[in-house]
């Protein structure tokens, strides 16, 4: 079976698994809207200062409910032993593991298009203001998040204390994708020139690629028993 | 006398000469007064935690290459030691700071990357202890050995974008205008921590073997 074969059918089986049960998507999505409104309680009503954290808020909304989602789905396959039996099959084992970073990327994308207009109607502002910059950014952050995300969940499942290990691995490591997001949020959402989110989308590039490649390169000797 | 011996004795003698370059031989520095001797500890503590990660990173590829696990003995051991410097320069530096920016923290990229760089590896020693099985722990903690390190010049450089503005950058400051005295203070700090990052590594190292020895021994019985 071809490599992109192998990880078409991962994400297939965890989007057919997902509309079966729709656990992942819909906690993820209810913890994401809950995150948004609880923050909208750090400044008062109205006030011009939401512009300035707005991004912010967003953009931990989706890391959050992110660190949700990926527990939950590493979880499903490693309970049963799932995981054990697909790393035995006959494919490159990386294969599979990029197969779970897609559909973790796909959960992901659900919850913010969904997040993102109901976001826009309760704090009033255009995350949208830079067009194909502003989806560029989801994109290339979201992906950053899911490529890390999968690899240290799949870690942190493995420990004794299952789910706690998550955030305490992901969070610091995935500080210049939070950083370059928000920032760049921030830019379109405050009018500046969009010229000024370029550095940002740069330093999402480079985090995307370089952990590809080095994810694909660890990846085998990491899950070899 | 084994090597470590003679280590242990030529660090005897240059830890209390390193003391003496820094607080005898250097001059006062004329702005800072006697604040600035912390410099010499920081600066060489700053240097051994990058050096250790640096080599927790290595041993960590050499660990998933070869399958020995004394590269992650060594990986286990170096993180640990790294961890150490690097709450030195966390506790240190914002002495420093006070005393010549007047301010404890600022969000400068050196001083927000090495705060990172403290919780990624303090996630490493605390996923170590977390996992039981013993070739499950070193793969995966050599997966976070590599990926952190990697990641610090991307912290780096994404935090020097958010922080366009200049902060006092003293490491190139004092490079600059550091009294001749004051350097070779410096570089007897940095040779004299170097030795005994590789003096502590070497003890630690053999905990770490003793224990698996024993973990073996106690499995077998």
């Amino acid at each position: 079976m071809g490599y992109f074969n192998t990880v078409f059918c991962i994400f297939r089986k965890d989007i057919l698994e997902e509309f079966k049960s729709k656990e992942v998507v819909n906690s993820m999505l209810v913890f994401s809207l809950l995150v948004v409104v609880v923050f909208s309680f750090i400044f008062e009503p109205g006030s011009d200062m939401k512009n300035e954290v707005v991004g912010g808020i967003l953009w931990m909304s989706f890391v959050f409910a992110g660190l949700l989602g990926l527990n939950k789905s590493m979880m499903t396959e490693v309970q049963g032993g799932n995981l054990q039996a697909l790393l035995l099959s006959p494919v490159d084992p990386s294969s599979i593991f990029f197969g779970k970073v897609l559909s973790n990327f796909t959960f992901m994308a659900m919850v913010e298009i969904i997040t993102i207009p109901i976001f826009t109607v309760l704090y009033n502002v255009n995350v949208f203001a830079g067009g194909a910059l502003t989806a560029s950014v989801f994109f290339l952050g979201t992906y950053g998040f899911a490529v890390l995300g999968t690899l240290f969940s799949l870690i942190s499942v493995n420990t004794r204390t299952r789910e706690v290990m998550l955030p305490l691995l992901l969070l610091p490591i995935l500080v210049p994708v939070i950083l370059a997001s928000v920032q760049s949020l921030n830019i379109f959402v405050l009018g500046h020139d969009h010229a000024l989110a370029y550095p940002w989308l740069k330093i999402l590039l480079i985090f995307d690629i370089i952990f590809t490649a080095v994810v694909f390169a660890v990846f085998d000797f990491i899950v070899e028993e | 006398m084994s090597k470590e011996k003679i280590l242990d004795a030529a660090l005897i003698i240059l830890v209390p000469f390193g003391l003496y370059m820094a607080f005898i031989y250097a001059p006062v520095a004329k702005s800072l007064g006697p604040n600035q001797k912390i410099f010499y500890f920081h600066v060489a503590s700053a240097w051994i935690s990058f050096f250790a990660f640096f080599v927790t990173f290595c041993t960590s590829i050499l660990y998933l290459m070869k399958d020995d696990f004394s590269f992650d003995d060594i990986a286990e051991s170096s993180a640990e030691i790294g961890l150490l410097f690097c709450t030195i320069v966390l506790t240190t530096g914002p002495v420093w700071g006070k005393a010549a920016w007047g301010a404890w923290w600022t969000w400068d990229p050196r001083l927000t990357t090495t705060a990172i760089l403290w919780f990624i590896y303090v996630g490493y020693i605390m996923l170590r202890k977390f996992i039981d099985e013993d070739s499950k722990r070193a793969r995966f903690a050599a997966a976070v050995g590599i990926i952190g390190f990697i990641d610090v010049p991307i912290v780096f450089f994404s935090i020097r974008i958010w922080k366009n503005t200049i902060h006092p950058n003293v490491v190139q400051k004092g490079g600059g205008g550091l009294h001749p005295m004051m350097l070779h203070a410096m570089f007897v700090a940095l040779l004299i921590f170097t030795l005994l990052y590789f003096s502590l590594l070497i003890k630690r190292v053999r905990l770490a073997r003793a224990r698996r020895r024993f973990a073996a021994l106690e499995r077998a019985s």
